[in-house]
């Protein structure tokens, strides 16, 4: 019988199909033995990235440690809508302490394991970009400059969510929020501010440093299991749109992941000890207008007249991106 | 084994006897040598089965303690003034969660403005985070009360703090015992978490509660620390007991019995008030002291039964409510209401200025006669002429320039000239 | 109570000096305590150390403000500092110096001291000829052993050996019986003359 090797590029995840594909050659996601770790019925709204990211994020991390992993989570809105009182969606062990000190309380708990002789058991500590790229930053250096035995992810949506769509350290330039609105000569989030967290984690040379998206759940996943294969920091950063404060339809939180990632605008990579070891090419480039446009957070770039020059100054950003981490280089035909 | 030794050394055995599995500490004035001291038993491996976290700031030490003790390791950590407040969340946290984190507090002022020496100021501050407060005489019972609070945090899931007068005590050489690994491990069984991360039986810990709940999570936490005013006494009498000498309890009377005018104090200054009472009585005054060992939870009716008896308490605290008046002083008058007793308010040792024999005498002297005003504060030793000569300085221009650096200037401690 | 302040300068040794004193009189069986005035670190500042000896526990925790002995390990504190504040006319003082009283300029302290009772001792010559290095403070507890009798030179000699290991503890040792020696030597031919 003639076999024809066929690639689905409908959503660019091979999710498409999992039921034709081997148990084994399955995603995470679409195995009936999931951990599920976090569960259904907690109070997200519609369309909310993190919480897909999430659950990505921990199933293969529960699969990848056989179940024997402990979460600990900043406050935020993650937090927030998986533990309203009484009712908890967590079905792993789980902590709690406060905003800036996830990855302090992390590297407590991996201590905690290893003093006790249970480093079979592995920690990941997860935050929101406040977490993680302000308030928590300092503890987050700490952490990757002890090598602590934790993998931090930070899902990153671009603002504090939670308090109401304020600005954050990761909030990208233009992007309005609650405070920096649509107003004066620089609309929105001015330029030449914010962090890049990943790079930052790249400088304190940890053994493991990716970036992912809810739109790559393959890749994702397989990130997060690859950091397990390490022992010492590592951090995971995924890109997870957010309907409120984005101001998107719920419906899109994907495709705009996919579209940051085809624009340019979020490179998707990995690391190990400083150096970038892979990149997820870009398949079909797209321009940064593409991602931009459905966005309302980013509705005063355009209409009449709008703001072109901002957004060729987002494309630049774009093509800096594509051009310093080869994201359109093509060393094979695809 | 009783040694010639640091307070801070002495400590630092303590604790590393106490088993203590995760130790994350950052070192500030006049902490340093108990967390040095930790750091180099667990090198040699004297202290074994520790990992210890050397952290970015006290947020981190006490954040690392926080998730260590979720996950069912004793947990310890140190640190004084600044550092404590730079924890303040994480305290809060801590005891909210009802984690059993035992941390030494080498008492020392708060800023600004900037000031390294030893008073009350820090723990005080931190008076309703929800922790139990112990007080330290000497080396000794520093020691000893570590022993104590890790028992007693076991016990009640409650987080305590053993304070202890920074430099005077942590930096004192002097006789101290410090119990035997064997009788510290009869005293202080294995810790047995009452909440555990564990991925066997997954516990969600930390969750929000809203208005329909908190109150009562509240008074949970309040009836909890009520109930060590039991569990203190008890764990005191099977040190005792056990270890072979008194430390802690709630308050330690001294020449109470009969004494009409009693002088109540925490911490190493008990020492100067009991001298300046054996001096007073060897004169014919009927003197006595009442230590307070632990300040949280208030030990109300252990307070009023000890001082009901005198005509005047005299509180000495080297802290007060800025604004307000004094610390002690209210939680005393408190005890005492309803009583016909006169209180009164005495704030000493501030910044390190030394609590002296001779200037405990002469205002216990003024008191007797009547001199000094009990409804108001007053301040041992005050320079009141300094006070005065700022004050008119101040007054005089419209840009009179800091207080501090004023009058530093004008003991002729800074040496600069104003323009 | 016997109390003993001692003053130097940051780097010198004050601090370990004062708590040495005082672990030779806890092996004697002795109550005794030591603390510094306190401060951050700073090599070459003012330092001054406290140390009380005696028979029963020691409840006080205040700066010694009328010291029985005085220790005064640099000499250039003199006439800087108010060393001798607060002390008694039976007072002891210790002074590290390789001049004579008359050259120091302290006539007027000598003449109110019991002469027994003050002692001048090149302990920083002695402790760089015995240790290599000029330290006095081990040396200077050799002197104070002899001056005051409050504690034997075998107790200060046994401390310091257990504090400075192998042979630093031998020179310090050997330091400190030189300036006892030196210093009984001064206190036999003053009491023969």
């Amino acid at each position: 019988m003639a076999v024809q090797e066929l690639k689905f590029y409908q959503t660019g995840t091979f999710v498409v199909g999992n039921r034709l594909l081997d148990p084994d050659q399955r995603s995470v996601q679409a195995r009936t033995g999931r951990s599920n770790s976090l569960t259904s019925g907690h109070r997200a709204c519609q369309g909310c990235g993190e919480a897909l990211g999430a659950r990505y994020v921990l199933d293969a991390a529960m699969r990848a440690t056989d179940g024997k992993l402990v979460a600990v989570n900043s406050t935020g809105c993650l937090e927030v809508f998986s533990t309203p009182y009484p009712e908890s969606s967590w079905q792993l062990p789980w902590l709690h302490s406060l905003f800036g000190n996830g990855p302090a309380v992390a590297a407590g708990v991996a201590a905690a394991l290893r003093a006790r002789g249970r480093d079979d058991i592995r920690v990941v500590g997860q935050a929101g970009d406040g977490g993680t790229v302000d308030i928590g930053f300092g503890c987050l250096s700490g952490m990757f400059e002890r090598n602590d035995d934790v993998l931090f992810v930070c899902y990153d949506n671009q603002g504090y969510m939670n308090t109401g769509v304020q600005r954050s350290g990761a909030t990208p330039p233009a992007a309005r929020t609650a405070n920096t609105k649509a107003l004066g000569p620089e609309p929105g989030n001015v330029f030449g501010q914010g962090k890049y967290v990943p790079g930052i984690a790249m400088a304190h040379e940890i053994p493991y440093v990716a970036t992912g998206t809810v739109a790559d759940l393959r890749d994702l996943e397989a990130k997060v299991e690859r950091a397990m294969d390490f022992r010492g920091a590592r951090y995971l950063h995924v890109f997870v749109p957010c309907p409120l404060g984005w101001a998107a339809p719920a419906a899109i939180t994907i495709e705009l992941a996919r579209l940051a990632k085809e624009s340019g605008i979020f490179p998707v990579l990995e690391a190990e000890r400083g150096e970038v070891t892979a990149v997820s090419k870009i398949r079909r480039q797209v321009p940064v207008e593409d991602y931009l446009r459905p966005q309302g957070r980013y509705a005063h770039l355009f209409g009449d007249p709008g703001r072109p020059d901002i957004v060729e100054r987002l494309q630049a950003l774009a093509d800096r991106n594509i051009a310093r981490y080869g994201l359109t280089e093509a060393d094979e035909v695809p | 084994m009783l040694e010639q030794i640091e307070g801070s050394q002495a400590v630092a055995r303590a604790v590393a006897r106490c088993r203590p599995e995760v130790i994350a500490a950052y070192p500030i004035s006049p902490q340093t040598h108990i967390v040095e001291g930790l750091s180099d038993l667990v090198r040699t491996g004297e202290l074994a089965g520790c990992e210890y976290l050397m952290v970015e700031s006290e947020f981190g030490a006490l954040s690392a303690c926080i998730g260590a003790s979720g996950a069912g390791a004793r947990t310890y950590t140190a640190t004084s003034s600044q550092g404590l407040l730079f924890m303040a969340e994480a305290l809060f946290n801590a005891s909210g969660l009802g984690l059993p984190i035992v941390m030494t507090v080498a008492n020392r002022a708060i800023g600004a403005p900037i000031n390294i020496w030893n008073d009350h100021s820090d723990a005080m501050s931190m008076r309703d985070s929800g922790w139990i407060q112990l007080y330290a005489e000497s080396n000794q019972e520093a020691v000893d009360l570590h022993l104590q609070a890790f028992r007693l945090a076991e016990q009640l899931s409650v987080p305590v703090m053993v304070c202890m007068d920074g430099f005077v005590l942590t930096h004192a050489f002097e006789p101290v015992d410090v119990p035997e690994a064997k009788d510290v491990e009869r005293f202080l069984p294995a810790f047995e978490p009452r909440q555990i991360l564990d991925p066997a039986e997954p516990v969600t810990i930390g969750a929000m509660v809203g208005p329909e709940a908190f109150t009562e999570v509240k008074y949970l936490m309040h009836a909890k620390q009520v109930q060590a005013l039991d569990a203190i006494p008890a764990i005191a009498a099977a040190f005792e007991e056990q270890l072979g000498r008194r430390a802690g309890g709630l308050v330690r009377p001294y020449r109470v019995d009969g004494a009409d005018t009693v002088v109540v104090g925490l911490g190493s200054m008990l020492g100067t008030l009991e001298e300046v009472a054996d001096q007073l009585q060897a004169d014919g005054e009927q003197v006595g002291v009442l230590g307070i060992k632990c300040f949280r939870p208030w030990p109300r009716e252990e307070v009023r039964a000890a001082l009901a008896g005198a005509r005047r308490v005299v509180v000495v605290e080297k802290a007060f409510a800025v604004g307000a008046g004094g610390i002690v002083g209210q939680n005393t008058r408190l005890a005492l209401q309803g009583l016909p007793i006169e209180v009164y308010d005495v704030v000493a040792g501030l910044g390190g200025r030394p609590v002296t024999v001779a200037s405990v005498r002469e205002l216990l002297g003024r008191v007797l006669a009547g001199e000094i005003d009990p409804m108001r504060m007053h301040f041992l030793d005050l320079d009141t002429a300094l006070v005065e000569r700022e004050l008119d300085r101040s007054g005089a221009t419209d840009r009179p320039g800091p207080h501090a650096e004023n009058m530093l200037r004008d003991l002729g401690t800074v040496a600069s000239n104003p323009a | 109570m016997f109390s003993v302040r001692i003053h130097g300068r940051g780097g010198q040794g004050t601090v370990t000096a004062a708590e040495l004193l005082s672990v030779a009189a806890f092996r004697e069986g002795r109550h005794a305590q030591a603390f510094p005035t306190f401060g951050s670190e700073r090599t070459g500042a003012p330092v001054v150390a406290f140390c009380r000896l005696g028979n029963a526990p020691i409840r006080l925790r205040e700066p010694i403000t009328r010291p029985d002995a005085l220790i005064v390990q640099d000499p250039t504190l003199l006439h800087q500092v108010n060393l001798f504040a607060g002390l008694g006319a039976d007072g002891y003082v210790l002074l590290n110096t390789s001049r004579d009283i008359a050259e120091l300029g302290l006539e007027d302290l000598a003449a109110s001291l019991r002469p027994e009772r003050l002692a001048c001792v090149p302990a920083t010559e002695l402790a760089r000829e015995h240790l290599g290095r000029p330290l006095p403070n081990a040396a200077l507890l050799g002197g104070f052993a002899a001056l005051t009798g409050e504690v034997t030179i075998d107790s200060v000699v046994a401390v310091v050996r257990e504090r400075f290991r192998g042979p630093a503890g031998e020179r310090n040792a050997a330091a400190a019986y030189a300036t006892h020696d030196h210093v009984l030597e001064r206190m036999e031919s003053r009491s023969d003359a």
